[in-house]
């Protein structure tokens, strides 16, 4: 089985939020929480770049480690999902992933998070492939489709790219290697423990 | 520095225009000299009213005329611009807000090597930058690429400006061998996902997964172990002289109400604790995942609610018992002869004794400590960021497991511990001679005070009464 990844190549994303617009539509993401964000570094000084950020589908995810009642699984395809109907929203994925991935609508009293939502990869939950109570819960199922996240799918500069972690390192490092420069795989040492050498 | 790489950057974008493979294979070191002149220039002085005409001309100089800014600035005439050739209309276009005024490549008017195109071709992009008026004087201006009008051999291009910042791997080794957040800007009204890495949470993951389990395991497991070997040991401690079955009051209503107020969230409150850290190993593969979330769910919910009389509860014994729980000498003497709990020694006491004033502290500032981390844990990103949670989680969690040790001991001497304890919070009675063994000080000043009470006193009697 594959490996998916996420690799965002910073030299060509050009912050056109595109991929954020297209998770929440593909998603029916609510309102206020965000799968996909585009983070600007350097923002209006040399070397700005634009990084797309979303759930990474960690090595050894620290959300999976911290569940206090275990409601994460990995797939085949090394996608970190979560099950919706075990998790009580304690924060504790928050406060131990590295890139603010986990989102939690605002329900009841205080600061009350309700049923944790992130980035599944478009590959659905634990319910039964592309039915209406799996898209309520985690939107689209794109992976059972035999299709690619729709972030990835529809960048315009084919900044962000989804799919096999070898084969998309292998287009950046192609890419790396004609146009002289790069700037790296972002969140893949953190998430992977590893780099694309180019 | 920095100039000296635009330089080098101007110089390599304008080598192909040059067409000059001689440039390209010249030593590095030469080549910064030749451009770096005509970066440094100081603002020309405008005149405008140079003749436009003359300004085609200016292309195969190799030192642009003062005026060239002008001339610049005249080329904005649409007639002018009607008789550029295309080539030139292209260099316009490059991105540069004004087309008129394109800042190129100064380097290549001191290119030591002849031109190879023709004047008009090339006169449009003789002005020196610094003689551009949408320029900051004095500052070399930014390098811009250039098209090449004829295809030359590809040069090797250095990376540009935007790469000399650290790469992402290096940035994320930094930052997680720093502790230091990666940031940036979101066009999204949600600042917290400007963070793009945050590294903290590795520590905090290490911090709950196993350096917790060992502190609560070891306080709690160890503090039952001990009371388990003192009973072994010691057994319950009885009365001396046994019940003498006189009682008198030692907590009335009031406060045996806010301490079991206390006491009954306490527990609620330790136990949904507790089941978030040790609950996935213990009871979730005893019940099923399904009954696991649920009752953590609950506890989830119970624990966010109680957590409200909890701390009504701690303020209140406060409020009641903080004058009978200064510590002073006694305690200290208490605290010498072993508490009464080792050897035989009976300790004098008030109406707390050392033991029960560290309860009372440990219920207070412990407590106070929990509630006041809780309630900012409650309302996430109302005062604390993400590291403050995590920081306020831990903190939170270290002194709630240090409590529920302290309190299994407390439970147990109140009530398997030591006959005759209990009833002091169930009835609110205590035996006698259970007081005058454990609290003669404070029986003393109780008798001393219902003595005061019964006996008439002497001014009310009436004179020559006897």
């Amino acid at each position: 089985m594959a490996r998916m990844k996420f690799l965002c190549d910073s030299d060509r994303c050009i912050e056109c939020n595109a991929c954020v617009t297209a998770c929440k539509n593909e998603n029916e993401v609510p309102w206020g929480i965000n799968r996909r964000r585009v983070v600007t570094i350097n923002d209006g000084k040399a070397g700005e770049r634009s990084i797309s950020m979303a759930c990474m589908h960690c090595t050894d995810a620290p959300c999976a480690a911290v569940c206090p009642v275990s409601c994460f699984y990995t797939t085949a395809d090394a996608i970190v999902l979560h099950d919706k109907d075990l998790c009580i929203g304690c924060g504790y994925c928050f406060y131990a992933c590295p890139f603010g991935a986990p989102q939690y609508p605002k329900v009841g009293n205080f600061g009350g998070r309700g049923k944790m939502d992130k980035c599944t990869y478009c590959a659905g939950g634990p319910q039964q492939d592309n039915t209406a109570a799996e898209y309520a819960q985690y939107g689209a199922n794109r992976i059972a489709e035999g299709k690619l996240p729709l972030c990835a799918e529809m960048c315009s500069t084919r900044s962000l790219m989804a799919g096999d972690g070898d084969i998309i390192a292998s287009i950046y490092k192609e890419r790396v290697q004609k146009r002289g420069y790069g700037s790296g795989a972002w969140g893949w040492r953190t998430a992977y423990r590893e780099t694309v050498d180019v | 520095m920095s100039m000296l790489r635009s330089t080098l950057i101007a110089l390599a974008a304008a080598a192909p225009l040059l067409g000059a493979p001689a440039l390209a294979q010249a030593p590095a070191a030469e080549a910064p000299p030749a451009a770096a002149p005509a970066a440094e220039a100081p603002p020309a002085p405008a005149q405008p009213q140079a003749p436009a005409p003359a300004q085609p001309q200016t292309g195969a100089q190799p030192q642009a005329p003062a005026d060239a800014g002008a001339a610049a600035r005249t080329t904005t005439d649409p007639q002018v611009r009607q008789a550029l050739p295309p080539a030139s209309q292209t260099q316009q276009q490059l991105p540069q807000d004004d087309g008129a005024g394109p800042p190129q490549g100064s380097s290549e008017v001191q290119a030591p090597v002849p031109e190879v195109q023709s004047a008009g071709e090339t006169g449009q992009r003789q002005v020196p930058n610094s003689a551009d008026p949408e320029q900051p004087t004095g500052t070399p201006a930014a390098p811009q690429p250039q098209v090449a009008p004829t295809p030359v051999q590809p040069i090797p291009a250095p990376p540009p400006l935007g790469n000399r910042n650290l790469s992402a791997e290096e940035l994320e080794l930094q930052s997680a061998l720093t502790g230091r957040r990666i940031t940036g800007i979101v066009s999204i009204p949600d600042d917290k996902l400007a963070v793009l890495v945050q590294p903290e949470g590795r520590d905090w993951r290490a911090f709950r997964n196993s350096t917790m389990m060992w502190i609560g395991g070891v306080a709690i497991l160890g503090v039952l172990a001990v009371l388990a070997l003192f009973f072994l040991v010691r057994g319950r401690i009885r009365m001396r002289h046994g019940p003498s079955g006189r009682t008198m009051q030692r907590f009335n209503f009031l406060e045996r109400s806010l301490h079991w107020l206390t006491a009954s969230t306490f527990i609620v409150l330790a136990l949904s604790g507790l089941n978030l850290v040790y609950g996935r190993h213990l009871l979730r593969p005893v019940i099923g995942p399904e009954a696991f979330t649920t009752v953590s769910e609950l506890g989830k919910i119970a624990h966010n609610f109680l957590a409200f009389p909890f701390t009504l509860g701690v303020l209140g014994l406060l409020a009641l018992w903080v004058r009978d729980n200064i510590p002073n000498k006694l305690d200290w003497v208490w605290l010498k002869n072993g508490g009464g709990f080792i050897g035989d020694a009976h300790p004098q006491a008030g109406r707390f004794n050392g033991g029960q004033k560290a309860v009372f502290w440990i219920t207070v500032l412990g407590g106070g400590a929990v509630a006041a981390s809780g309630f900012l844990l409650m309302f996430p990103f109302f005062v604390l960021n993400i590291e403050g949670q995590q920081i306020g989680h831990m903190l939170h969690s270290v002194l709630s497991m240090l409590m529920i040790a302290a309190m299994l001991a407390h439970i147990y001497i109140g009530s398997l511990g030591m006959e005759g304890a209990f009833s002091a919070m169930g009835s609110g009675k205590v035996d006698y001679n259970w007081a005058r063994e454990h609290h003669s000080m404070w029986v003393d000043d109780e008798l001393k005070r219902a003595h005061e009470s019964v006996r008439p006193e002497p001014a009310t009697r009436p004179a020559g009464a006897d």
